[in-house]
C-alpha cells in the first residue's frame, strides 16, 4: 500500500503556549478511512489543520512525500480537501455555485471545466439544482452537503472532515454517512460520534491531550469500553445489525 | 432563520428583472445624473422624470407599498440635509425670533429645499428600482464586469454573506439574554448590551479567521477569480437605447421650451 500521509514525532504549540499536539506519529495509506476520535479539546482539529499546512511545525508532516511548507503547500492543498466543522465558515460566497466553484477557479481551470466540476460535485452530494440558491438560506444538513461539495469539486485524493455529523438530526446524520461511504478516496474523519466511526472506518486513532492514545482496528478500540471511558468517550450502546463497518 | 430584508422582490418575473444587471446599473446611473444636472429652473423636466421612473416601477411589478416604505427609510435623511437650505440668504418669506436672533426662511431657500427634495426622491426611486429588481449577487457581478475595483466587490459580497450570520447570532444572544429575565437598572442594562456587542465583535473576528482558513485550504492566494461572464441580450440593447433617448429628450426639450 502506498502511504499518503506520514507524521513523524509532531509536536505543536499555539502562540499562547497551549500545547495542542505532543509527539504524534502516524502513517496513513492510500484508500484508508481513518476515524480520528477523542474528547473535546483533544487536538483533533489542530491535527487536521496540520494536514494541509494551515498550521505548520518543522517538517514533521509529509503528504504525498512532500513537506507541508514552501512551494509544495499549494499542491498539497489541491490534493487534500478540508471540510470544516461550521459550514458557515466554509460557505462564504453569495451563492452555492460560487462556493463550490471557488476551489476549481483557484486551481486555474477553464470556465467550462469549472462548471462541470461544480455540477458533478453537487450531483455527488445530492444537491443538483441548488447552484443559484443563496448559501445562508439552506438548512444545516444542506449546508453540510454543500460544504463537502466545495471540496469534492477540487477532486481531492484525501478528504479530511471535522465533525461532519455535528448539529445534524439522525436522518441527516445517516444520509451523510451513506454519502461518505460512497466516496472512494482516502478519508480522515475527526469526530466524537462513535456510531459514525463504527460505520465508516476500519481503523481508529484515539487522541487525548494532544497524544495518540490508541491506534488500531475500529472494532477493537470501540469494544474497549474502559479505554473509551478513560478518555471521555462512550461506546455506542448497540450497533444496529445492518451497521457493519465497511 | 428566514431573512428577506435585502432582496425580497428580486424573484418576480418582469421585463425589468430580466435585464442584465450592467444595463440596470448604467441606466440607473444615467438617470440619477440626468436628474441631478437638470437645473432647478427647468421645473417641467421633473414631472417627466417622475412619469418615466413610475412607468418603470409599474413594469417591474414591485408592490407600491414596498417602494414607499423603502423610500421612507431614506427620505428623512434627505429632509434633514434639505432643511438647512431654507435659511439661505435672500428675500425673506417668513421670520421667527429665536432668543435674540432673527431667523428667516427665504424664497431662495424654499426653492433649493424643493429642488433637493424632488431630485433626491427621483434618485431614490431609481435606486430602489435597481436594488429591488436585481439580486445582490447579480448586482455584484455587474459591478465587477464594469471594472469596479475587486477589493470593493469582495468586501460587499462578504458583507452580504455574513450580515445574515451576524443577525442570527445577535438574535440568539438577545433571546438567551431575555430568557434570563433581563431587566434591572439602566446602567446595568447598558453594560450588558456593551458586553454583547463586544462578544459579537470578537466572534465575528474569529469567524473571519476561520473563513480565511477555509479559503486558503481551497487554494486562495489573495487573488479573487471569476468563472462566468454575463451576457447582453437584445432586450438590454433596446432598454438602454430607450432610456438614453428618453433622458436626452427630457433634459433638452425642457431647455428648448
Amino acid at each position: 500500500m502506498k502511504e499518503v500521509i506520514r507524521i513523524d514525532h509532531l509536536s505543536f504549540k499555539y502562540h499562547d503556549g497551549q500545547e495542542a499536539l505532543r509527539d504524534i506519529s502516524l502513517v496513513i495509506t492510500d484508500g484508508e478511512t481513518v476515524g480520528l476520535i477523542g474528547p473535546n479539546g483533544a487536538g483533533k482539529s489542530t491535527l487536521m489543520l496540520q494536514l494541509n499546512g494551515i498550521l505548520r511545525s518543522n517538517g514533521s508532516v509529509q503528504v504525498f512525500g512532500l513537506p507541508t511548507e514552501g512551494k509544495s503547500v499549494k499542491t498539497i492543498r489541491n490534493r487534500v480537501g478540508l471540510v470544516f466543522q461550521d459550514p458557515n465558515d466554509q460557505l462564504f460566497s453569495p451563492t452555492v455555485f460560487d462556493d463550490v466553484a471557488f476551489g476549481p477557479i483557484n486551481m486555474g481551470l477553464s470556465e467550462e471545466e469549472v462548471r462541470q466540476r461544480v455540477s458533478k460535485a453537487l450531483g455527488w452530494v445530492g444537491m443538483s439544482g441548488y447552484e443559484s440558491r443563496p448559501s445562508y438560506h439552506l438548512s444545516m444538513g444542506e449546508k453540510k452537503r454543500i460544504a463537502i461539495a466545495t471540496v469534492l469539486s477540487m477532486d481531492p485524493e484525501i478528504l479530511v472532515l471535522d465533525e461532519p455529523t455535528n448539529n445534524l438530526d439522525p436522518r441527516g446524520k445517516w444520509a451523510l454517512t451513506e454519502l461518505l461511504k460512497e466516496l472512494r478516496m482516502t478519508k480522515i474523519i475527526a469526530t466524537h460520534d462513535l456510531e459514525v466511526v463504527a460505520l465508516l472506518c476500519r481503523r481508529t486513532v484515539l487522541l487525548d491531550e494532544g497524544r495518540v492514545v490508541a491506534d488500531g482496528p475500529t472494532d477493537r478500540i470501540l469494544s474497549d469500553t474502559d479505554l473509551l471511558e478513560a478518555h471521555g468517550l462512550a461506546a455506542p450502546r448497540k450497533m444496529p445489525a445492518e451497521l457493519h463497518p465497511c | 432563520m428566514e431573512h428577506d430584508f435585502l432582496d425580497r422582490y428580486s424573484d418576480i418575473d418582469s421585463v425589468i428583472h430580466k435585464l442584465d444587471p450592467r444595463t440596470k446599473l448604467i441606466t440607473t446611473l444615467c438617470f440619477v445624473l440626468a436628474v441631478v444636472i437638470t437645473p432647478a429652473t427647468e421645473w417641467r423636466a421633473f414631472p417627466c422624470y417622475f412619469v418615466f421612473i413610475s412607468i418603470l416601477l409599474l413594469l417591474s411589478k414591485l408592490p407600491l407599498l414596498y417602494v414607499l416604505k423603502r423610500a421612507l427609510v431614506i427620505l428623512p435623511f434627505v429632509f434633514l440635509i434639505g432643511i438647512f437650505n431654507l435659511f439661505k440668504a435672500g428675500e425673506a418669506v417668513a421670520s421667527v425670533h429665536v432668543w435674540h436672533w432673527q431667523v428667516s426662511i427665504t424664497h431662495e431657500g424654499l426653492l433649493v429645499f424643493r429642488t433637493v427634495l424632488t431630485k433626491a426622491s427621483l434618485s431614490i426611486m431609481g435606486l430602489i428600482l435597481l436594488s429591488s429588481t436585481t439580486k445582490f449577487p447579480a448586482l455584484l457581478r455587474g459591478l465587477q464586469q464594469l471594472r469596479t475595483p475587486r477589493v470593493m466587490i469582495v468586501t460587499l459580497s462578504f458583507a452580504y454573506r455574513y450580515i445574515f450570520v451576524l443577525v442570527d447570532e445577535a438574535t440568539r444572544m438577545r433571546r438567551a439574554r431575555d430568557s434570563r429575565n433581563f431587566g434591572g437598572k439602566r446602567v446595568w442594562q447598558m453594560k450588558t448590551v456593551g458586553n454583547m456587542v463586544g462578544t459579537l465583535f470578537l466572534r465575528s473576528y474569529e469567524r473571519g479567521e476561520r473563513v480565511y482558513t477555509a479559503m486558503v485550504s481551497r487554494g486562495y492566494d489573495g487573488q479573487i477569480r471569476e468563472a462566468s461572464p454575463l451576457s447582453f441580450s437584445y432586450r438590454d440593447a433596446y432598454f438602454s437605447a430607450a432610456t438614453a433617448l428618453i433622458l436626452i429628450s427630457v433634459s433638452t426639450t425642457s431647455l428648448l421650451w
